[in-house]
């Protein structure tokens, strides 16, 4: 059960992404995007991190993704994205992904023999909140502090100037 | 239960994904997501490492990445449209004025 639902949730993710890259409307990448974070937040639950995924599909798929929708929204272009004239970009970055692929799992196969654990792991939320405001409390507040920066940078930015 | 070798090559090809539609899509947004695809593989590598090293710290350090991710999408989203106001278009093609 553990494995069929890790392989259809992959399947999910991978080919989402794939139809993001293959599809030239920015409002359909939009939705594949949506499906591979929401089945993202599944890997997350397989792998027991309940809040993790929660928090997954609630920021990610939800916040993050109607604020790039509102922003399709805004620019509104009517005529899709011609397609690349450059071919030699799309072969290239095809032929070094294989590279990268290939290395990153060969590196993979040789560092980690990882044992499986056998003790459960308690990862509920009450255990996360405790390490959140004890050991990583200074994070934690400094993390406040960027949130407001990058809200007060947005509306700086997007703001029009009024003519007095 | 799953190997973390499995989820381990799920993020490899995933951020691999990520990287490849980076390069190959040519407006903003799009490339935009290809980043935020890329965020997720890095996490899900953080939650498989997680269980298997029978530690917390890494969902912790997931959670400071989701909310840096937040931010950076905040920003980021705010200055395409910046672009796009000042230029009428998002296409890096068209986006050339440090080019010479």
């Amino acid at each position: 059960m553990g494995y069929f639902l890790f392989f259809l949730l992959a399947a999910l993710c991978i080919g989402s992404v794939l139809g993001m890259i293959i599809s030239k409307n920015q409002a359909y990448n939009a939705l594949f995007l949506i499906v591979a974070f929401a089945s993202l937040g599944g890997l997350f639950g397989l792998l027991e991190a309940p809040f993790i995924a929660v928090v997954q599909i609630i920021i990610y798929a939800g916040a993050i993704m109607v604020l790039f929708i509102f922003v399709i929204m805004m620019i509104n272009i009517r005529t899709g994205i011609p397609p690349e004239k450059k071919k030699w970009t799309l072969y290239l970055s095809l032929g070094l992904g294989v590279v990268l692929i290939i290395e990153l799992v060969v590196a993979i196969k040789a560092a980690f023999t990882l044992p499986v654990s056998t003790e459960t792991l308690e990862a509920g939320p009450v255990s996360l909140g405790r390490l959140l405001f004890t050991k990583y409390l200074y994070p934690f507040e400094i993390t406040s502090i960027l949130i407001i920066a990058a809200l007060v940078g947005a509306i700086v930015l997007v703001k029009k100037k009024e003519k007095v | 239960m799953i190997p973390a070798n499995y989820f381990m090559i799920l993020s490899v090809i995933l951020f691999v994904l990520g990287a490849v539609a980076f390069f190959i899509k040519r407006d903003l947004i799009t490339m935009f997501m290809a980043v935020e695809v890329m965020l997720n593989a890095a996490n899900l590598a953080f939650i498989a490492l997680t269980r298997s090293a029978n530690s917390l710290d890494g969902q912790v350090i997931v959670f400071f990445i989701i909310t840096v991710a937040a931010a950076e999408a905040a920003v980021g989203l705010a200055i395409i449209l910046l672009i796009f106001r000042q230029k009428k278009t998002i296409k890096t093609e068209d986006i050339k004025l440090m080019k010479g």
